[in-house]
């Protein structure tokens, strides 16, 4: 049970790794880091001095695509960045990861925390910022601490802080971390934190490019994206690229999580087949058969068992299937789950989450929550199932963050693809598998 | 007229540490940081703790009050010496979390929210950590994670904490 604890194998995240290849768990220092070939693209970008727009066109080239849930290509948004502006710019590392399903970031920081802070310093001098923030997620406080260590042993090499490795380029680095609200994730959310105030999104436009952290223009990346540049940048867009699909760069690490034998990170190649993954996850737990799979982080639709795995996990090919690739967070149910009381438990936590700035999400979310525990607890109607349905619709796309679209996601692809567990729960007012959980 | 200071001069040379992190004119950056530190030091942030965190960031109260009562792990009541926060999400859930919660209910005998009568323990229900792989997880006092945590060693955690 539990994750592995260090040393382990090194090629614990799989044999396609490149952000998490080599590591052990104990060689997450600079001197390792270095040592497995890091920090080779800053010095490489540095000591010739390539033109930040051709580091933006080399990355929008190599497919990187936003890592943090949304998928949105990386070179784009780095192209967003205002070129003239002559004030502060900065680049946000996003790494508040608490998305039900979702440990990645985790263990990139604690294992491999260089790899995210060269990806960052480069992506400051593509975009020409100077200053850096890394969110970290309150609850893994003990790798806060570690992304302190390892920033201070970056700064003490000389590749933060003034002229660093004599290029005249200048960027420093922050950690800041959060303390307990999974709607400081949502990057704009994230912006207010960091400010000092509640994580409540903004208006979107304007969009942080324009206007960011303390007005400024700002880039915010997730952690994984980060990780990948400096890869990117020494191997090619094109190496990049061919590890994975077209439109589909690269690899990814995924969490897979739930009913698997061995639960955990493994990093593949985008377009990989779903029942690779799971074998990798050590296959299902007690033997049992797969019912149903979550892709993407709670978040995403759910699918069933048999469309599941006839898919590929690619941002493409998993919103073919009807989900999404989100985060990369693999939640596995077996035969014996309720789907009633799965959903219940995600309800709750947007119910619990929403920053109750807009009143479709505040007041939705609670209702969905409520309906879906009468119905768990026998005195559910059936036309709460339609109810259920209209209100999810009414709640997407009609707030100013995606939380919204977050909580109405999961309501209506449990109902869609396992009616009948819902509908007998109301008529029978119990549970088809009454050993769940 | 100064504030009285509340916490120590090594929580304030920390919250100074915090403060070059932003730019000058940015202090409420540092507020997270300044609560957590303060919230270390005094168990729980009482609101003359948070008044003084105000003045010494220059800020109006109300903005820390909000922060403070925004994010979860801040503790606006008295919680016992150890706050066990166990997370009981779906992933969590699907690998044991709610037999675990279930264990230190009847071991503590308290409830979620509730602190037993010696004052040692509190028990909170909390959302994702992000740790889902090493389920079922529990922080202790916000930052101590506890990794698989099945009945016995539920039991060696709680004997450790005496």
């Amino acid at each position: 049970m539990g994750l592995p604890v260090p040393p382990f194998s090194t090629d614990l995240f799989g044999p396609d790794a490149i952000i998490m290849k080599g590591l052990d768990g104990l060689n997450w220092r600079l001197k390792d880091y270095e040592a497995r070939g890091g920090y080779a693209a800053l010095r490489k970008v540095l000591s010739e001095k390539t033109p930040p727009d051709q580091i933006v066109a080399e990355v929008k080239k190599s497919a990187l695509r936003g890592r943090g849930g949304a998928g949105f290509p990386t070179g784009l948004k780095w192209s967003f960045m205002p070129r003239q502006y002559t004030g502060a710019k900065y680049v946000v590392c996003n790494s508040d990861e608490g998305e039900p399903g979702t440990f990645k970031d985790r263990d990139l920081l604690r294992y491999n925390p260089h790899s995210v802070i060269e990806g960052i310093i480069i992506g400051g001098y593509a975009m020409g910022a100077h200053v850096g923030y890394n969110y970290v997620h309150g609850e893994i406080w003990e790798v806060f601490e570690r992304c302190e260590e390892a920033v201070e042993e970056a700064r003490a090499a000389g590749y933060l802080g003034r002229n660093i490795l004599g290029s005249g380029f200048d960027f420093e680095l922050h950690n800041h971390h959060g303390f307990g609200a999974y709607i400081c994730g949502e990057e704009t959310g994230l912006l207010e934190s960091l400010e000092g105030k509640k994580g409540m999104p903004r208006f979107k436009p304007p969009f942080p490019a324009s206007y960011g952290l303390y007005g400024r223009p700002t880039t915010i990346n997730n952690t994984e994206t980060f990780a990948a540049v400096p890869w990117i940048i020494l191997n090619g867009a094109e190496a990049f690229l061919n590890l994975g699909r077209p439109n589909n760069g690269g690899t990814k690490i995924f969490s897979v999580s739930g009913d698997v034998e061995r639960p955990g990170n493994f990093e593949v190649r985008l377009g990989t087949p779903f029942s690779k993954l799971l074998e990798m996850a050590g296959g299902m737990r007690g033997g049992r058969r797969l019912k149903a799979c979550i892709p993407g982080g709670s978040s995403m639709p759910v699918l069933p068992a048999d469309i599941m795995m006839n898919t590929d996990m690619d941002y493409d090919s998993i919103a073919k299937a009807g989900s999404m690739l989100g985060s990369g967070a693999v939640i596995i149910m077996d035969e014996t789950r309720c789907m009633v009381r799965s959903l219940l438990r995600l309800s709750y936590f947007y119910y619990e989450e929403s920053c109750g700035q807009c009143t479709p999400c505040r007041e939705g979310t609670g209702w969905l929550y409520r309906m879906v525990d009468r119905i768990e607890h026998g005195a559910g109607r059936l036309e709460d199932l339609d109810l259920l349905t209209n209100v999810s619709d009414n709640i997407a796309g009609r707030t100013i963050c995606a939380l919204g679209d977050a909580a109405a996601l999961p309501v209506k692809s449990f109902i869609k693809h396992f009616r009948d567990e819902f509908v007998h729960h109301i008529e029978h007012k119990q549970c088809l598998v009454p050993d769940y959980l | 007229m100064n504030a009285p200071m509340m916490l120590s001069p090594e929580a304030l040379a920390k919250i100074d540490g915090v403060l070059a992190k932003y730019p000058p004119d940015q202090r409420a950056s540092a507020v997270m940081a300044a609560l957590t530190i303060a919230q270390d030091e005094k168990g729980w942030l009482s609101p003359e703790t948070m008044d003084f965190i105000a003045s010494y960031l220059g800020l109006r109260p109300i903005a820390v009050y909000e922060v403070a009562s925004f994010y979860t792990m801040y503790d606006i009541k008295p919680v016992g010496r150890h706050k066990l926060s166990i997370c009981t999400n779906l992933p969590c859930a699907l690998q044991g979390a709610n037999a675990a919660a279930e264990h230190l209910k009847k071991k503590l005998g308290v409830g979620f929210n509730q602190t037993t009568a010696d004052d040692r323990f509190t028990l909170k229900e909390a959302e994702c950590f992000g740790a889902c792989g090493d389920a079922p997880v529990l922080l202790v006092n916000n930052k101590r994670m506890c990794c698989a945590m099945t009945p016995e060693r539920l039991d060696a955690l709680l004997e450790e904490l005496k």
